[in-house]
């Protein structure tokens, strides 16, 4: 329990640290939106003092910084310019579409990589493993930009998939399923280029672990003992090689959100990326430190969550932090 | 020694590709942001050695492409008059290297002109502006990443050789950079700066958000080597002796984590030369008419030029080698780093 809790308390100093730098940050850039409205004719120059009052642009950084905290407890998180609104609700919506996204994405990668993986470091060596390697190592030189432009070239030659968006434009007389279905198919592109992204490490850190684990006295043993293939990968060497393998799913949430940012934009899926990047050309700097903010949170869940696996796999940690 | 080998065959690859870049005044046909206003959005010339009447050419050759009637962007060759490729053409002024002044081009046709990649909206030429374009890209990648390791560098080594509350406080830091999503990073410390700046600071400061990004990582490396290294007999004795903190580090300690420093380059510029593509790509980095891969790239965001004008997709195809040859290099290095592991943990050897 005293390993969980300080690891919540780890994650918390950490989002605080997080909006502290985002904030320092905000400090130092150079204009705000309010600073284009300037320059706008149509608005007198005291309406744009005013609005700088009301929203506390005037007052120093830490007054700021107190206010904003202020209002991120009572789940405003500081006020959109562009859109005249709350932050928080404007950045839920969009959180929720990325999760959607992010979790579809790693959930599949893992499916894919976890058998892949097992599968190729049986067969160290052998053609099937070297041909599966090369795959790996060509995904990995592809760059996520160009894999993404290149399934929407794919998706619009082809007609088969959307070419970006989240919903048809029909969506409002589907039926609930058909709804659903709807989702599925315009996920399928944004997804697939997400997994092709993730798997080629995923699959390598998979059989470099299994492998690892292949060559140690015990699983000999258990070879000798005439333990079925199947169980002797799956029951044996998988559990022994999971420790590794779960520090890196906390890492492959991280990549796979810094991921999504980009082929979000590309696809045109609304998640938190094409808000971030409008923000940041409107300078909107309230819902830029949101995003950040969000992003953070998916990381830290993330990684609390391999934190949460590991304490449920390996026993050693639930003694080490047991009666102290 | 395999491992050796190895990494000088993907230096040597690297070594082609980046010379083509450098040199791309010679290797690219037309000046990058010369525009032809008859043709926008010609597509690829086909290299021919047929000609319309059935006979065989050794020189390959082109046709030009004239826009078909009643259209504006539909074009059809003219098979009239064959434009048979010129080697070392003389074209458009560059400046070899920045400095030497030169018109002599690798090829060319001396009465048209060969658009091996098509051109853009402006009509420009997409191979010479991906090969322009390399020379901005791969540079911000490359001082991009040698900030990174400078910061690192620095940082690891007050952090390992300090220790104390300097260690904990730079290692805090270290880890709030990590616990970011790094592209989240990269567009936070881009939103606080300047928007509509010239391509020269545009440049300057993409390598300034891009290399302050990643510093973390290098950093944790670095102090790991030089805990380890400061513990060594041969630099207590320095110690001993009455070397000072900056001598002990520069003689006896950073020269440890070279090889850390190298691998972490190779790992580092290709995914620095695709931050700056990403930004570029998105708007936020260096400008047009200047070329980059990120910016070549970033009209495929228009549905229309998705769906009509497919080899504007083709630079990113090209880029591929680049990231090929920098893969190969640090799984080489990695590669020489266990074998060095194993071989210094022997017990034949002498370290």
């Amino acid at each position: 329990m005293r390993y969980l809790l300080r690891r919540i308390g780890h994650a918390f100093f950490l989002l605080v640290g997080v909006s502290l730098l985002a904030f320092l940050f905000t400090a130092l850039a150079p204009g705000t939106y309010l600073d284009e409205m300037r320059l706008n004719p149509q608005i007198a120059p005291e309406t744009v003092l005013a609005l700088r009052a009301q929203y506390g642009l005037d007052k120093p950084l830490p007054v700021r910084y107190v206010s904003w905290l202020n209002s991120v407890v009572h789940g405003e998180m500081g006020f959109s310019f562009a859109y005249n609104s709350p932050v928080a609700p404007l950045l839920l919506v969009r959180a929720r579409n990325t999760l959607l996204l992010t979790i579809t994405a790693t959930l599949l990668a893992w499916a894919i990589a976890l058998p892949l993986g097992v599968w190729s470091a049986e067969r160290l060596g052998r053609l099937p493993e070297r041909l599966l390697s090369w795959g790996t190592a060509a995904l990995l030189v592809v760059p996520d930009l160009a894999l993404a432009l290149g399934l929407l070239l794919f998706a619009v030659k082809s007609g088969w998939f959307p070419s970006g968006g989240m919903a048809s434009l029909d969506i409002e007389i589907l039926s609930p399923l058909n709804k659903l279905r709807d989702l599925a198919w315009h996920m399928v592109l944004p997804v697939t280029a997400l997994v092709l992204t993730a798997l080629p490490l995923l699959v390598r850190h998979v059989r470099a672990a299994i492998a690892d684990v292949l060559r140690t006295p015990f699983l000999l043993a258990a070879v000798g003992h005439g333990i079925p293939r199947r169980t002797l990968l799956y029951r044996y060497a998988l559990p022994a090689a999971a420790n590794p393998l779960i520090s890196l799913f906390g890492f492959s949430v991280g990549s796979l959100l810094s991921g999504s940012l980009l082929i979000e934009v590309v696809m045109s899926w609304p998640g938190l990326g094409p808000l971030l990047l409008e923000a940041i050309l409107s300078r909107d700097l309230y819902v830029v430190v949101g995003g950040i903010l969000f992003s953070t949170i998916f990381l830290v869940g993330g990684n609390f969550l391999a934190d949460l696996l590991l304490y449920w796999a390996d026993p050693r940690i639930r003694t080490e932090s047991g009666p102290r | 020694m395999r491992a050796r080998r190895t990494f000088a065959k993907w230096l040597v690859v690297l070594a082609v590709l980046h010379g083509i870049v450098v040199c791309a005044g010679f290797f690219a046909p037309y000046d990058p942001v010369e525009q032809d206003r008859k043709s926008p959005y010609l597509p690829p010339m086909r290299l021919h050695l047929v000609d319309a009447q059935g006979h065989l050419h050794f020189r390959p050759f082109v046709f030009s492409l004239k826009s078909r009637e009643g259209s504006f962007d539909q074009y059809e060759e003219d098979t009239s008059e064959p434009h048979p490729v010129t080697f070392f053409q003389s074209g458009a002024r560059y400046r070899l290297v920045g400095f030497l002044p030169c018109r002599r081009h690798l090829f060319g046709a001396a009465n048209a002109r060969i658009y091996l990649l098509g051109t853009d909206g402006y009509g420009r030429d997409q191979f010479s502006r991906f090969l322009f374009g390399g020379q901005v890209s791969l540079l911000a990648g490359l001082l991009g990443a040698a900030l990174t390791l400078l910061i690192g560098l620095g940082v690891g080594a007050a952090a390992g050789y300090y220790g104390g509350w300097t260690d904990g406080l730079l290692m805090r830091l270290a880890e709030l950079f990590l616990a970011l999503p790094w592209l989240y990073l990269l567009f936070a410390l881009r939103a606080f700066l300047p928007l509509a700046v010239s391509p020269v600071e545009a440049f300057f400061l993409v390598i300034a958000v891009i290399g302050l990004v990643g510093w973390a990582r290098p950093a944790r490396l670095v102090r790991g080597v030089v805990l380890s290294a400061k513990e060594r007999d041969y630099v207590r004795a320095a110690r001993g002796f009455g070397a000072s903190p900056l001598y002990l580090l520069r003689h006896h300690i950073l020269p440890e984590t070279y090889s850390v420093l190298l691998t972490q380059a190779a790992i580092l510029i290709p995914q620095y030369v695709l931050a700056e593509m990403a930004l570029s790509f998105l708007g936020l980095g260096v400008p047009e008419p200047v070329p980059t891969w990120g910016n070549l790239l970033s009209s495929l965001q228009h549905y229309s030029v998705l769906v009509s004008y497919w080899w504007m997709y083709l630079p990113a195809l090209l880029i591929v080698p680049f990231f090929l040859g920098y893969l190969g290099l640090a799984s080489s290095l990695q590669e020489r780093e266990e074998a060095y592991k194993i071989e210094s943990w022997s017990p034949g050897s002498l370290t």
